[in-house]
């Protein structure tokens, strides 16, 4: 694989900032993966979902904190096993001819809601295909003939199972494709629904730096609304002040507030409009830390709190599965000077360990029930309704990456 | 190798890249010191001290050194490594750095001769390989820092002007030598630096904070228009050099120390007129393990993650387990296994595959992979490596435990202690504080930091199955310093190893490398130390910087040592202006003429009255001999001199000090230059007090000056014992003369 141990090693290091980017990163990445892999005759949905999965389970180990990537690799897994589902209706059942080409009708058309149908619908037909894989990967080895389900279609030619894994390879492909352009419009699909929720006059505020935050308000602003934004700074980066500017360039009237101050002002605010890190199965969001307190300001005084994210942040996982890492603590040299401070970091003194500890948290977990709304590209969701969309996104088979690759 | 391959077929498949020179990093696998006997002997570094390999929270500190080289973007990395170069070598070839990766290469240049860093350079040089700017590390500091903005700033420096040759990091710490000691247990360092442009115009790491002085030379003042005195600075010992650094080593073969000869050297210099600048790093952690002392506090500083990314739980080594952070600074290996009733403190880590028996408790510390610990242990403050083996009931504080050690049980490690590899301590034995144990016998001397011990050390690593044939003997050593413990043992099992005596720090210095915290009275007197000195040394007329590094004043800054060969230069050049300018006043000029004269050049030489003093006298007394054509009426001939010239000498000979300065100076021609005079010496001293000179104050300061020199010194004294005394004696007439 070419470009694997490089991506690895980017995300050990911490090099890639950002749910966005590493998501789009690896969606390419597997992207590649799929293109390089070579199918063999036999069983070749079970053999690129291996793959997948293989250089999935690195990507994830590499680093734990970053959950767009997993979600990325189940989603590309997913797709796999839909295409396979379509593929074998049309071998298996001799009427897919039509259907297969309904459905690149659909997914050409690209849009996201159909997209979803799509995986819905095929998710039907994906039931009893996991059955019909685990019975193509036992005995596939030894006989093929013994395969009684598509005997006629195996028996034809190899010419025809070539065929056959082109088209495969080929639409998986188109829609990893696809999913890199739902990736890169993302900010689009949602910031078109920002005249939905921001209303003349209003008083906005948000807690340190999201680009689809910064989208969707930008979008809002040009519309012809008019109104006002708050900004947390959000210590320690202060990614606000960054934000800040950027929306004063956009001639929105802004705001710099403290975090501290968030209490203070949040009585004054209409609506809290803020990005996640990632958003959990049951609705819990993991965000820039802060964002705890905020969302229990806003339920205090009954603001709406909005939570705007990409699709590919939507994580299948709960919030208290061990696989998840839920949070990294950063250098506390965000916090504090280490020079300035070299003197209460003395070890050889004071019998062994400084008095003053650090800490420095990037993420805070806001619980389902603090959220009012979720705006991710397919629109507006209620907490409790996540596990749905992430069943349209997701396949059931994938939600353990790392166990499924070890048996 | 394999390595090498990945190195070339970069480099040359990608033209783009020949074109705009790869970046490329020299790391040092050697630093060329002892603090770390005797771990090293048997892991690399034998010369040195430390070893690239040792574990620092569980990873060999040379996989920090890689990490963040890579994550600065270097291409190529020269490994240099001579002690247990295989060793290394195989490690890098095992580890996840011995894939070939484009865009980064790791090359090994081994080389058995080399003593020093100098050597290595000069070696390296030999090789060619260096070809544009580089980063010279060693490979044991541990970094965070992003060097893109420094890079920068090197190359634009570059461009404007060649001369620039190095760029220094240095890290802001507080100014106390306290915190160094106690932190790093290094010394303090300062440095002059340009607050304008950065430049390092002043180096000294080996500052005496007992002194509180620096001697600074005076064109430094005199050229730079401000300077910043800082003590504040902690040296990263991380640099970005251009190659030119190379072909100094090579042309300054004596050269050895990278700061003590090559820094200091291009400091001094003028004539090259190389330059070195500083970059100041703020937010980021840099530090180096140079000793156990600094070792204990970057593993903290790890565990407490100042060095993010470089941190236990993030996988930037790629070959080690993963571990997991849990609350209160807990790192645990996933497959651990704990008895319910073992209590972790806050900030340990557990290596994968350790196994940890009931009711044991560890705090503080860092244990390796595959230990086994049985019950009731405690462990405080302690590093463990890998595959140990401490049986029940033992008690270790503050020590370092390498790996195979077996700790049978009931033995005690106290506060410092050091265990080197596949040592065995017997049941209910005490080690004592501050000691080395070790399976290797000491070698004889360790005298100096840059002493070669390569063949013996290479030889003497001794497998396992010799152990057992030494072991007699070496239990015997062994138990020479505990044999109090030895007694209660009742013939049971006893360990194996020999215990070092100190090192060459002596054991009053042990304190201050250990891993231990620094005992309570030791703190105590270091602070009641500094307290004095900071009294007496207001109280001196010495000159220095205060704590602050302020310059106490601006005619004081500089000590006037007899070891500045330079300034010592700029004395007798004056000396001798000074006498041409006499000669031409006796040649006619009018005396206020001359007067103004020897002004302008005391001021443009920049020496004190003092010494100007002297210098104008010295004149007289060789215009003396000149005079003089016999023996005989030399002395007739000074006191002329001396007569003629009275107005001149009163000008110049105000105060006591420069009474006593031409006194001194006169001494010092009789015995030296114009040895005529020292027969007449306690005469002309009469006619010079006669004359009113000199007074009879400088002469009785001078004898007493003179009381605690050595006898060679005191000819003069005895000669003029008489005068001496007749002084002493008739004081009043003295006044009545007058």
């Amino acid at each position: 694989m070419p470009d694997v141990s490089d991506f690895i090693l980017k995300l050990q290091r911490r090099r890639i900032e950002g749910s966005h980017a590493t998501a789009r990163q690896t969606t390419e990445l597997l992207r590649s993966v799929v293109s390089h892999h070579r199918i063999p005759h036999t069983n070749q949905t079970a053999s690129l979902l291996e793959a997948v999965r293989a250089v999935g389970e690195q990507l994830i180990a590499a680093n734990p904190v970053e959950l767009a990537v997993g979600n990325i690799v189940r989603r590309v897994l997913h797709i796999i096993r839909e295409e396979d589902s379509s593929a074998v209706s049309f071998e298996g059942l001799q009427i897919s001819e039509k259907s297969d080409d309904e459905e690149d009708v659909e997914r050409k058309g690209g849009s996201l809601l159909s997209a979803a149908a799509v995986a819905a619908a095929s998710r039907s037909t994906l039931r009893p295909r996991s059955l019909q894989t685990l019975l193509e990967d036992g005995p596939a080895p030894i006989v093929p003939s013994n395969s009684s389900s598509n005997g006629d279609s195996e028996g034809k030619s190899k010419s025809d199972k070539s065929a056959r894994s082109r088209r495969l390879k080929h639409a998986v492909i188109e829609a990893i494709n696809l999913l890199i352009e739902e990736i890169n419009s993302c900010y689009d699909d949602i910031s078109e629904q920002a005249v939905e929720h921001i209303h003349h006059n209003e008083v906005i505020l948000t807690l340190g730096r999201s680009k689809t935050v910064k989208e969707f308000l930008y979008a809002a602003k040009q519309k012809n609304r008019s109104f006002r934004v708050f900004v947390a700074e959000g210590a320690p980066r202060y990614q606000g002040h960054v934000l800040a500017k950027e929306l004063i360039q956009k001639g929105l009237e802004t705001t710099v507030i403290t975090d501290s101050a968030i209490f203070a002002m949040i009585s004054r605010v209409n609506m809290v409009i803020v990005g996640a890190h990632a958003i959990m199965a049951n609705g819990g969001v993991i965000a820039p830390v802060g964002m705890n307190m905020l969302a229990l300001a806003a339920q205090r005084h009954a603001v709406p709190f909005v939570v705007v994210a990409g699709s590919h942040k939507l994580c299948p996982l709960y919030s208290h599965n061990p696989e998840v890492l839920l949070n990294e603590l950063k250098s506390p040299s965000d916090l504090i000077d280490f020079g300035e401070f070299s003197d209460c970091m003395d070890f050889g003194s004071r019998g062994g360990g400084p008095l003053m500890h650090v800490v420095n948290p990037t993420f805070d977990y806001v619980p389902p029930k603090l959220v009012s709304l979720f705006i991710t590209d397919t629109g507006g969701h209620n907490a409790s309704h996540m596990y749905k969309l992430i069943a349209d996104y997701y396949s059931a088979d994938d939600l353990v990456i790392k166990r499924n690759s070890t048996s | 190798m394999a390595q090498k391959k990945g190195g070339k077929s970069a480099a040359s498949d990608d033209p783009e890249e020949l074109a705009r020179t790869p970046l490329q990093a020299i790391l040092l696998a050697d630093t060329f010191n002892l603090k770390f006997r005797p771990t090293t002997l048997e892991r690399p570094k034998a010369i040195s001290s430390h070893c690239v390999l040792l574990p620092l929270v569980n990873t060999p500190m040379i996989d920090y050194t890689l990490a963040w080289l890579e994550s600065v973007g270097a291409e190529e990395v020269f490994l240099f490594c001579c002690a247990h170069a295989d060793q290394v070598k195989e490690y890098i070839s095992k580890s996840h750095w011995g894939q070939s990766r484009a865009g980064f290469s790791i090359t090994t240049i081994e080389s058995n001769f080399s003593i020093s860093a100098g050597d290595a350079l000069r070696f390296i040089e030999g090789k060619n390989v260096i070809r544009g700017d580089f980063i010279l590390i060693t490979g044991d500091t541990i970094s965070n820092m992003n060097l893109t903005e420094a890079l920068q700033a090197h190359k634009d420096r570059r461009k404007k002007d060649p001369d620039t040759v190095m760029t220094m990091f240095v890290k802001r710490s507080k100014p106390m030598p306290l915190t160094h000691q106690t932190r790093l247990g290094n010394d303090e360092i300062v440095m002059a630096i340009d607050p304008e442009t950065k430049q390092l115009l002043f180096y000294e790491d080996r500052f005496d904070s007992s002194k509180q002085a620096v001697t600074l030379d005076k064109s430094l003042l005199a050229d730079n228009p401000s300077l910043y005195l800082r003590t504040d600075l902690e040296d990263c010992y991380i640099d970005i050099c251009s190659p030119e650094v190379l072909t100094i080593f090579l042309d300054n073969f004596d050269y050895q120390h990278l700061r003590r000869h090559f820094v200091k050297g291009l400091l001094h210099d003028d004539i090259m007129g190389k330059k070195i600048y500083t970059h100041e790093i703020d937010s980021s952690y840099t530090a180096r393990v140079d000793n156990w002392r600094s070792y204990d506090t970057i593993s903290k500083d790890i565990i407490q993650r100042w060095s993010f990314p470089l941190v236990p739980d993030v996988l930037y080594a790629g070959n080690r387990s993963q571990m997991r952070l849990q609350r209160e600074g807990i790192y645990k290996a996933p497959d651990i296994s704990l008895s319910p009733s073992v209590s972790i403190g806050a900030f340990s880590a557990i290596g994968s595959g350790t196994t940890i028996g009931d009711n044991s408790s560890v705090s503080n510390s860092v244990i390796g992979e595959l230990c086994t610990i049985g019950r009731n242990v405690s462990i405080d403050g302690c590093y463990i490596w890998d595959n140990v083996t401490i049986e029940d009931g033992c008690r270790l504080s503050n020590s370092v435990v390498c790996d195979g050690v077996h700790l049978r049980a009931g033995a005690t490690l106290e506060p410092g202690v050091i265990l080197s590899f596949k040592v065995e301590v017997g049941q209910n034995i005490t080690i004592p504080a501050y000691s080395k144990v070790s399976l290797l016998a000491q070698p004889g001397k360790q005298d100096s930091d840059e002493e070669l011990e390569y063949a013996d050390t290479d030889s003497g690593v001794i497998d396992s199955p010799s152990i057992a044939s030494i072991s007699p003997a070496n239990v015997e050593h062994d138990h020479a310093s505990f044999n109090t413990e030895q007694s209660g043992l009742e013939g049971g099992l006893s360990g194996v190893g020999y215990i070092w005596t100190s090192c060459e720090t002596g054991n009053e210095e042990e304190w201050r490398y250990s891993v231990a915290p620094i005992p309570e009275e030791k703190l105590n007197e270091f602070y009641a130390k500094m307290l004095d000195e900071a009294e007496t040394s207001s109280d001196e007329e010495q000159t220095g910087i205060t704590h602050s590094g302020e310059l106490l004043s601006e005619t004081k800054s500089t000590n006037f040592d007899d070891s500045d060969g330079e300034y010592k230069g700029d004395v007798t050049k004056f000396e001798k202006e000074v006498e041409e300018t006499f000669e031409r006043a006796l040649g006619g000029v009018a005396e206020e003429n001359v007067q103004l004269e020897i002004n302008s050049l005391r001021m443009s030489f920049n020496v004190t009255h003092a010494e100007c003093a002297g210098a104008v006298f010295q004149s007289v007394i060789k215009s003396a001999i000149v005079a003089s054509n016999s023996k005989s009426n030399l002395l007739k001939a000074t006191i002329d001199a001396i007569e003629k010239s009275k107005g001149l000498l009163s000008y110049f000979i105000t105060n006591l000090d420069e009474e006593i300065e031409v006194i001194l100076k006169f001494e010092e021609m009789c015995m030296e230059t114009t040895k005529e005079f020292s027969p007449i010496f306690s005469s002309v001293l009469h006619q010079l007090y006669d004359k009113e000179v000199v007074t009879e104050d400088a002469i009785l300061k001078w004898e007493s000056e003179k009381a605690e020199a050595d006898e060679s010194d005191k000819v003069f004294i005895k000669q003029s014992e008489a005068f001496l005394k007749w002084l002493k004696e008739a004081p009043e007439e003295d006044d009545e003369d007058e």
